[in-house]
């Protein structure tokens, strides 16, 4: 089927752009090396030595010193821009520009809006308000079945033809196998992924955190890690019955991590997702029942986390999602129980993954980059690549520029962010997302045209 | 710290000196005027989100007896109803400037919370299934008063751990005061990873008779709907505390209300073994032991109340728990 299935960026001027002797990174060419890169009418024109290239007449400068790497822009499936109907948490324009500010170029929106994104109306409005204001590329995920509720299938070759990237729930596992095994065969009519929240909730109804010794002394309600991963498995059985194509959200657990490697290892069609947060934290991180840290499946043990790292590295996991997730502080400002789950991770995610896997000596920068790009590509989408003649998607980073996050605020409407007040190194100091610059840190020294 | 937000947070010298203040409370209640003006002038308010009789009383009770005024805030009836969130609700009764907040809340952590709102000290009267610290540090009083301490005391604790408060915050001060704490209930109700917090784990009373003190926990009648256990009668037969399984030398407590032929047998709760209106009594002095260390420092009761020194946060940190 022949489907609108672009991604859509608000108004923007094409960049003018010389960047001279940036150190380029980008693990698919692969380059690794210091050059003058030359931005044109927002598409890379040209690539050279450093110091080779003479800036034009109406170029931006950017100095890079040799020091500062210029990266594809990051792309993220699962982010939660709440638009329509919870703009008081986040909006197109504040969530792309939270996007901007983490060196991202693209992100894929989540349908559990108010209402639902579930008919091809609302997505084609959707995609309209994107065009307007989103500062990076945006994509739509449908909703599987209506208004979430898991009873009936949305329309889904119409959604698809609407400009539908695929399909989730998310936020809510699709509870019933037979459901989802409906969505599976009517994917071989429409394409599109289906990203799957995993979740069995006769196992976590009622819980609020990691089932575990912590839970037991907290006197909170845990969820079993089985939660997760006996759903994992179900799905990639069902997925790999149909021959469907399905795409696991935010990992959690090692159990998890293992039905993922087995799926793979059978050749069924399956793909996985991991957080920064459950990259970098754990249960112990909960103790103070800080809201910040109450999350979707929960933050678990070291052990799980370790795993995560572990399949990350191995490509069990391919990429890296934020599962951005805004609340509004008096949202958040309730006791540990009642708060909503969710963190945001836009504007965090890669100082936070820089400073604990690679300065920690865990994951190579170049598997990182490669990770939190990788995204673009399950979703049958053009990943981001530093060679000439593509659209310019870039971001320049600081890698020794030590920040504590949100000590200046934040982009995003909302500032539930679980890293906050946390010293991090490694800072985006400039964006370019299909073409135009989306982002410029303050900091960051341009010698204007 | 000047708050009592849980036991976790005293080491046993803590948890001995509020018991020591409480015995000399206890005088007090033995007289004919049961009043010390040590805490005149201070304001008490219960905040309770939860319904509870006994222990919002038994606050009331320990406040007015030190004198200070009570003010009872239920959230049944209240702007709670109406929406308020638990910060407004907190903030809007801040303004009449309590010197201390008891908090009954269904949510773990609740208290904690609130002391980072308001400036009064506050003391939790329960936190979900967190903590229920005065009922702890009432239960080592009523102990302490019985058996002279608790050293070696092997102190079984029966029922509903998983939705018990009163479990977690006893299981900590028992241990604390020198017992051995072990958990004894249905495989259902016992939180997987509680034994991380130093106590053994058994699912039948086999080995009850090993035990000095058998501290029985309410069965909810609620917790049938959501099937932790098949059926209120196999539960007691498996845990019921009766004549059969509790010995002559054994201890019966139990935090109240009691649910008789459930998690005990009518004729124990009757029997001279059982500490249960031994522990009511001791929460008053306990309650009274707590506020008096929050809002009036070290001082003896019956001293010169409500001047000077117990004013702002030099005189709350001299009223330091632990």
């Amino acid at each position: 089927m022949m489907a609108a299935r672009a991604l859509v960026h608000g108004p923007q001027q094409p960049a003018e752009l010389l960047f001279r002797d940036v150190h380029v990174l980008d693990p698919r060419e692969p380059i690794d090396a210091r050059h003058d890169v030359r931005i044109r009418g927002g598409e890379i024109a040209e690539l050279a030595p450093p110091e080779t290239l003479e800036r034009l007449e109406a170029e931006e400068l950017v100095e890079g010193q040799g020091r500062l790497r210029l990266l594809p822009a990051f792309f993220d499936p699962h982010v939660h821009l709440r638009t329509p109907g919870q703009e008081h948490k986040e909006d197109l324009e504040t969530g792309t520009r939270a996007a901007a500010a983490g060196g991202y170029g693209a992100v894929l929106a989540m349908p559990n809006t108010d209402p639902v994104l579930d008919s091809a109306p609302l997505l084609r409005s959707l995609r309209d308000a994107a065009a307007r204001e989103a500062r990076v590329s945006v994509g739509f995920l449908a909703a599987i079945t209506r208004g979430l509720a898991g009873e009936q299938l949305t329309e889904m070759a119409e959604l698809a033809q609407e400009g539908a990237l695929g399909f989730t729930d998310d936020g809510r596992p699709v509870e019933s196998a037979g459901m989802l095994l409906k969505a599976l065969q009517y994917q071989r009519l429409c394409g599109g992924v289906l990203a799957l929240h995993e979740e069995d909730p006769t196992l976590s109804r009622g819980g609020s955190m990691h089932e575990g010794a912590l839970s037991a002394a907290l006197g909170i309600r845990g969820i079993p890690t089985v939660a997760e991963s006996t759903m994992v498995a179900r799905d990639a059985a069902l997925a790999g019955y149909e021959s469907g194509r399905v795409h696991f959200q935010h990992l959690s657990c090692t159990a998890s991590v293992e039905a993922v490697a087995d799926a793979k290892a059978r050749g069924w069609r399956v793909s996985a997702e991991v957080t920064p947060h459950h990259l970098l934290l754990t249960e112990q991180d909960v103790r103070g029942l800080d809201t910040r840290m109450k999350m979707h499946p929960p933050l678990a043990r070291e052990t799980d986390r370790q795993a995560l790292i572990a399949g990350l590295r191995d490509g069990t996991i391919d990429c890296v999602a934020t599962d951005h997730a805004p609340h509004a502080r008096d949202e958040k400002e309730v006791p540990f129980e009642r708060a909503p789950m969710g963190t945001t991770g836009l504007e965090t995610a890669f100082a936070a993954l820089h400073t604990g896997l690679v300065l920690g000596g865990v994951l190579e920068l170049g598997l990182l980059v490669e990770r939190m790009t990788a995204g673009a590509g399950l979703f049958e989408l053009p990943i981001a690549r530093i060679t000439p003649g593509v659209g310019a998607n870039l971001a320049l980073v600081d890698l020794d520029a030590e920040w504590v996050a949100g000590e200046h605020g934040w982009e995003s409407r909302s500032e539930n962010c679980c890293f906050a007040g946390r010293r991090l190194t490694g800072r985006v100091l400039m964006t370019v997302a299909a073409g135009g610059i989306a982002y410029r840190e303050r900091a960051c020294s341009v010698v204007a045209a | 710290m000047n708050h009592l937000l849980s036991i976790a947070e005293l080491d046993r010298s803590g948890i001995e000196r509020i018991v020591t203040q409480a015995a000399r409370f206890a005088e007090v209640s033995d007289r004919e005027i049961k009043k010390v003006p040590a805490l005149r002038g201070r304001m008490v308010l219960n905040l309770f989100y939860e319904a509870s009789t006994r222990t919002r009383s038994s606050f009331e009770l320990a406040a007015k007896r030190l004198s200070a005024d009570v003010v009872n805030f239920a959230a049944s009836g209240s702007s709670v109803e109406k929406g308020e969130s638990l910060k407004d609700t907190v903030l809007t009764l801040s303004a009449h400037k309590p010197d201390a907040i008891v908090l009954r809340t269904p949510w773990a952590g609740a208290a904690e919370l609130v002391g980072r709102w308001c400036s009064a000290a506050i003391v939790n009267a329960g936190d979900g299934q967190h903590e229920h610290p005065t009922q702890a540090l009432l239960d080592v009083y009523t102990l302490r008063e019985r058996l002279g301490g608790l050293d070696g005391a092997s102190i079984w604790i029966v029922g509903d751990v998983a939705h018990s408060r009163v479990a977690r915050s006893n299981i900590i001060a028992f241990q604390l005061m020198g017992a051995k704490v072990t958990l004894a209930g249905p495989p259902t109700l016992i939180p997987r990873g509680i034994e991380e917090l130093g106590c053994e784990v058994r699912y039948t009373l086999d080995e009850l008779d090993g035990a000095d003190v058998v501290y029985a926990l309410r069965m909810q009648r609620e917790r049938m709907s959501e099937m932790w256990v098949p059926s209120l009668r196999e539960y007691a037969s498996w845990y019921q505390i009766n004549g059969r399984r509790l010995s002559p030398r054994q201890l019966l407590m139990h935090p109240g209300p009691v649910n008789r032929g459930v998690e005990l047998s009518g004729d124990v709760v009757d029997s001279p073994q059982a500490l249960i209106t031994a522990q009511v009594e001791a929460g008053v002095v306990v309650r009274m032991a707590v506020l008096y260390e929050l809002l009036a420092g070290t001082r003896e009761p019956g001293s010169t109340p409500g001047r000077s020194k117990i004013t702002g946060t030099a005189a709350l940190s001299g009223g330091r728990l632990a």
